[in-house]
């Protein structure tokens, strides 16, 4: 379990002064000015040697993708990005950042504006987060009246700092799918190459960092990347804000050490699974996206990016969704399905036809109304979807299928057998005897 | 020079090209439907997926730099394979995908037999669907009065928005809704405003987007294709024009790098129609005020007898518009033997004179040249109307990179964002004189040029303006060594032709204004002249396709072809010399323009020495030589634009007004075309609307 003097975020849960005076007591904006004096090498460098990796689920280490940046500009200006479009069903950590602790999210960029020479930052909020990006507002207010960052601001690096709100897609969370809805247009991801550090927002150089990675890097600087790569494993260090929703007791966000154990983290912090540990039935551990574990798996389950990676399912965001045995997974599934058929931008073929044959195909099947053997052809589908698209949204349509269907076939096949046992008046159309009569 | 293996072949390419191009040199066939060369890339459709080895997932060829393929572990040129299983298994789900949605209507669907969607299926796709869903249904869109739509049928490429955006600057389409919601649609259901619009039932890939004016008349493989050249502005686009039958049932456009890449106006495409209607079939001869239906022979023998006696200086002649060269030769050799100098070509009365030299009235820097252009004016012209691909050309060339374009005349949308300088030329003499902060964006310039339209020649002051804009073409330094940037963009297809053959008056005879008078002449020849008023008086004989103008002042009527059924040298505004081909037959008794003229020749004793089009066309080269060199251009010489510029002369202040007002119906057969009559009307209508904001 993580020490106490280890956490960052300190104010997780709201219970002391979120301004600018509570932040500062708890460390915040302190010796920022001989951070940014370090300069940019050497942030970067501590940042490489914390191993922190991308929160906003694709763990791609930090420090590394600052280091893409341009050293030397072509006249373009470098811009962060600041992705606070959380949406990943069952993520909601962004949220408590930004509305209890949004000044190390503030001091966060400011010192990643320095690893990669950008003046500018411009944080993306999500839609629906009306008050959280009131409260950021009011704090980059604070900020700016306290001359923390601004031009000539007390720091040494001029930094503005801007929130944008957006209108609630979730592939605005797809990175360029973000920087294009940042310029006004409609949020469709680009096709990469070229990447973002070299052709980002308004056609210049851009980093775009998940939040909760950006709020970690100034305590990641002031104890340096050896302590933050102290917790935790090997290539899976430091301190995580995990989402515990679904089937436990007492559902909760908790700042955790990577490579904690699924049981310890459920039953220390939320309580425990509903009816106890053996009445789980499955547990998708990094948001709706990754691929779910059946409670088999879920025993000894360290949760870190390497060890879900080799069960084939991730971390993702850290959003544990505990589904007791209570739940219909199939149907469960097909909501998960559902949602990926609605969010698809439409922009390319394999998805946009993709998710809403996944999600017909798998309505029939959490009735019952289908044939087994349409199970590999449903299986087939995902992976005609999978790896063929333009961003990552059709893997994470995908890959949720492929985990029902890798661990809980028995299920659907139960469920059809159940049904032609006792079909209503529709009757279950038989696709080869259909194809037949045509 | 990159070295890239594709398919177990060596080749070496550009780096700045994409993956699909380099497979393509490499004789590698990759299907695709959202790709286009001359759109944007928007990678969409996944259809074109090909295995970059060493590369986890298949890559886009069509987004796929081959600067940006990484060499192998020992250095060795980058793998790509097109045939792999991983290509196959790719290419058959894009497709299994594009079918779910995609309604099984072809037998009903007018891109039936030249689909790309069917033709891939076939080549591409698998046997049988494993979709037992419900299809998707999407509402039909309004697009106005030439695109149909049925979009069920739409695969979202989005090549239309592309095209619409980029093209032809009128950015009307776009996709509203997400995921498979996804619909094209123009934002507010209105027709489309832009003169280009037809092009995209070209560039849809599937039978979406159908030309609704040929919609359900044909199937592709009844028609016979005629590869021709149009005439419906001086741009000379390259067109198909498929006929079955006698009948012609679309316009399409060919390729021509140099004149309209692949694009054809509107007017170009959808004139179809009026080759059907206000037809003269026979011809007519007017007696008691009215006319009535005539033999040829009668025809021919009211002409011979009018004629007879007849004073030559008092017989003239007009060529209009859409005039082959080779009738404007036979009829000023005809009226040469009868010993008349009244004859012109310009019937707007533009102030161009073959004796000023060819430079003098040519579009000197080609319509290719203008992507090496970097500043532009524009005087007195609306290139959108008066020649829309050409005005597409100039918006590539806005796109591609900064260039400065300034306009004097009417202030028009012109796609691309201009520095309006005045209305007349006055403003024209500053700019000549230096006086405008636009001057020294055109001195700056390494290849500025200057664009005089039509419409500024076509004044009393024509021969003033244009030697004004010659020397303000100099002194802004268009014409140098290398570079000649003075064009005459003009709107008439015939001009050039006529001009090059010296079909205007001689020295001494009457101008077309001159001729249409009254009292100046007796008899009166109009070639397809139908955009002049002839006064009363004279004794006017019609030879053209259709009952416009000009054949209801006839006195009498000689039917005869439109540019379709004839074979005919036409040259551009360029100074290009093209040839469009027969495609189909004059109808009823109507016969080719320069048969028609030979006959009429012998009936008046000065018999033309040629029995047949190859003789009249031998005849007309030796007289011209460079008309024998087809698609080429005999450049002017850059001395001319000098002499040109020394003429001087009093320009009044009178605005510019465009050569071309309402662009739908600028000649006959788009007269006689419904289909354009609607556009016009549609087109009014937006502007009414327009004004009404």
């Amino acid at each position: 379990m993580l020490h106490d003097r280890d956490r960052i975020f300190t104010n997780l849960y709201g219970l002391h002064d979120w301004r600018l005076a509570g932040a500062r007591a708890r460390g915040a904006w302190d010796g920022t000015k001989a951070i940014v004096a370090r300069g940019r090498e050497a942030i970067v460098n501590e940042v490489k040697a914390s191993g922190l990796r991308g929160r906003g689920g694709a763990g791609f280490p930090t420090g590394v993708k600052w280091s893409f940046m341009p050293k030397q500009s072509d006249g373009r200006p470098n811009y962060l990005v600041v992705n606070a479009d959380e949406s990943e069903p069952g993520t909601c950590k962004d949220r408590d950042i930004m509305r209890h602790d949004p000044h190390l999210l503030i001091e966060g960029s400011l010192i990643a504006g320095v690893g990669m020479g950008a003046h500018t930052g411009y944080i993306y909020i999500r839609g629906e987060f009306v008050r959280e990006r009131e409260r950021l507002q009011a704090a980059i207010d604070e900020a700016y009246d306290a001359r923390l960052i601004g031009k000539n601001n007390i720091n040494g690096w001029d930094f503005d700092l801007f929130v944008h709100h957006g209108a609630g897609a979730y592939i605005c969370g797809e990175e360029t799918a973000l920087l294009e809805s940042l310029e006004g247009k409609k949020g469709m991801p680009r096709l990469k190459p070229p990447f973002p550090a070299n052709v980002g927002l308004y056609g210049c150089p851009t980093t775009v960092n998940n939040v909760e990675s950006i709020a970690a890097v100034p305590d990641i600087m002031r104890r340096g990347g050896a302590w933050f790569a102290s917790i935790g494993k090997p290539n899976n260090t430091g301190t995580k804000v995990f989402c515990i929703s679904g089937h436990v007791n007492r559902p909760c966000n908790v700042e955790e050490a990577m490579g904690i154990s699924l049981r310890e983290l459920l039953e220390v912090h939320a309580g425990g699974v509903r009816g106890g540990w053996n009445n789980l039935l499955a547990v998708i551990p990094g948001g709706s996206s990754v691929r779910c574990l059946p409670a088999s798996q879920c025993n000894f389950l360290s949760m870190d990016f390497d060890s879900l990676a080799k069960l084939k399912s991730g971390l993702g965001t850290a959003a544990v969704i505990v589904m007791d045995k209570s739940t219909d997974i199939v149907r469960a599934i097909a909501r998960i399905s559902y949602f990926y058929k609605h969010e698809s931008c439409g922009q390319c073929t394999p998805c946009r036809e993709g998710t809403g044959w996944m999600w017909r195909v798998l309505t029939r099947m959490a009735e019952g109304r289908a044939h087994k053997r349409e199970i590999d052809m449903l299986l087939d589908v995902t992976t005609q979807i999978e790896g063929h698209t333009i961003c990552a949204l059709g893997d994470a349509a995908a890959w949720p299928v492929q985990g029902l269907i890798a661990h809980f076939r028995g299920e659907i096949e139960r469920r059809i057998d159940e049904y032609a046992a006792h079909p209503d008046n529709d009757g279950v159309l038989d696709p080869k005897v259909a194809e037949a009569a045509e | 020079m990159t070295k890239l293996i594709i398919d177990g072949k060596e080749i070496e390419v550009h780096p700045g090209s994409t993956l699909l191009q380099a497979c393509e040199e490499a004789g590698a066939e990759i299907p695709r439907f959202c790709y286009h060369n001359r759109l944007s890339i928007a990678g969409n459709c996944r259809m074109c997926l090909v295995e970059l080895v060493g590369a986890p997932k298949p890559v886009a060829s069509c987004a796929w730099a081959v600067s940006d393929c990484r060499p192998g572990p020992k250095g060795e040129p980058p793998q790509v394979r097109t045939r792999s299983p991983m290509v196959k298994k790719a290419r058959e789900g894009v497709m299994e995908f594009l079918l779910i949605n995609h309604p099984l209507d072809c037998p009903i669907c007018d891109q039936g037999g030249e689909c790309d969607l069917q033709d891939q299926a076939m080549a591409y796709g698998v046997d049988s669907s494993r979709f037992k869903e419900n299809k998707r249904a999407v509402e039909d869109k309004y697009l106005g009065a030439l695109v149909k739509t049925s979009m069920n049928r739409c695969i979202q490429c989005t090549r239309c928005v592309r095209f619409a955006t980029e093209v032809a600057g009128v950015p009307e389409l776009g996709a509203t809704g997400r995921g498979e919601d996804m619909e094209i649609t123009t934002y507010l259901e209105h027709a489309m405003r832009s003169e280009l619009q037809g092009n995209v039932v070209d560039l849809c890939p599937v039978g979406a987007l159908t030309s609704k004016p040929y919609a359900f008349a044909a199937r592709p493989w009844e028609l016979v294709k005629t590869e021709s050249v149009d005439v419906m502005d001086a741009v000379g686009s390259a067109i198909r024009v498929d006929t079955r039958g006698r009948e012609v049932m679309r316009i399409l456009p060919r390729l021509n790098e140099d004149v309209n890449e692949e694009w054809i106006s509107d007017k170009t495409r959808h004139v179809v129609d009026g080759f059907r209607v206000q037809r003269l079939d026979r011809p007519y001869v007017r007696e008691g005020g009215r006319l009535r239906q005539a033999s040829w022979s009668e025809a021919f023998a009211a002409i011979a007898a009018k004629l007879k006696g007849l004073n030559a200086a008092r017989i003239g002649a007009i060529a209009g518009d859409l005039a082959a060269v080779e009738e404007m030769f036979a009829l000023k050799d005809l009226l040469t033997r009868l010993g008349s100098k009244n004859m012109d070509c310009r019937q707007d009365g533009s102030a161009l004179d073959p004796a000023w030299g060819r430079a003098s009235y040519l579009f000197n820097p080609t319509i290719a040249g203008i992507e090496q252009a970097d500043a532009l004016l524009i005087v007195g012209s609306n290139p959108r109307r008066e020649a829309a691909v050409l005005n597409a050309r100039i918006r590539k060339r806005w796109r591609a990179g900064p260039m400065a374009v300034g306009l004097i005349g009417e202030r028009v949308d012109l796609t691309y964002p201009y520095h309006y300088l005045g209305a007349g030329p006055d403003t024209l003499g500053e700019l000549a004189a230096g006086r405008l902060d636009f001057a020294d964006q055109m001195k700056r310039a390494t290849r500025p040029m200057v664009l005089l339209g039509a419409g500024a020649l076509a004044r009393p002051d024509g021969a003033a303006i244009g030697s004004l804009a010659a020397r303000a073409a100099i002194k802004l330094g268009a014409v140098k060594s290398g570079w000649n940037g003075f064009a005459v963009l003009h709107a008439a297809a015939s001009r050039v032709g006529g001009l090059d053959i010296g079909f205007v008056p001689a020295d001494g005879g009457l101008g077309a204004d001159q001729m249409a008078a009254f009292g100046t002449l007796d008899a009166l020849f109009l070639l397809g002249a139908d955009e002049i008023e002839i006064a009363p008086g004279a004794f006017v004989v019609y030879i053209g396709s259709h009952g416009d103008r000009g054949a209801h002042r006839a006195d009498v009527i000689l039917p005869a072809a439109t540019y379709t059924e004839k074979m005919g040298t036409y040259v551009n505004t360029e100074g290009r010399v093209q040839i469009g081909e027969r495609a189909a037959f004059p109808p009823g008794e109507a016969r080719e323009d320069w048969a028609v003229l030979r006959a009429l020749s012998d009936v008046l004793g000065k018999r033309l020495p040629y029995d047949s089009l190859a003789q009249l066309r031998a005849a007309m080269i030796k007289a011209h030589p460079h008309l024998g060199h087809r698609d080429a251009i005999a450049p002017g010489d850059p001395s001319n634009v000098r002499k040109l510029a020394e003429r001087g002369g009093s320009a009044e202040s009178m605005p510019f007004a465009a050569a071309v007002q309402d662009f739908y119906l600028t000649n006959p057969i788009a007269r006689a075309s419904a289909v354009m009559a609607e556009c016009s009307a549609l087109a009014a209508g937006g502007m009414a609307m327009h004004a009404a904001e």
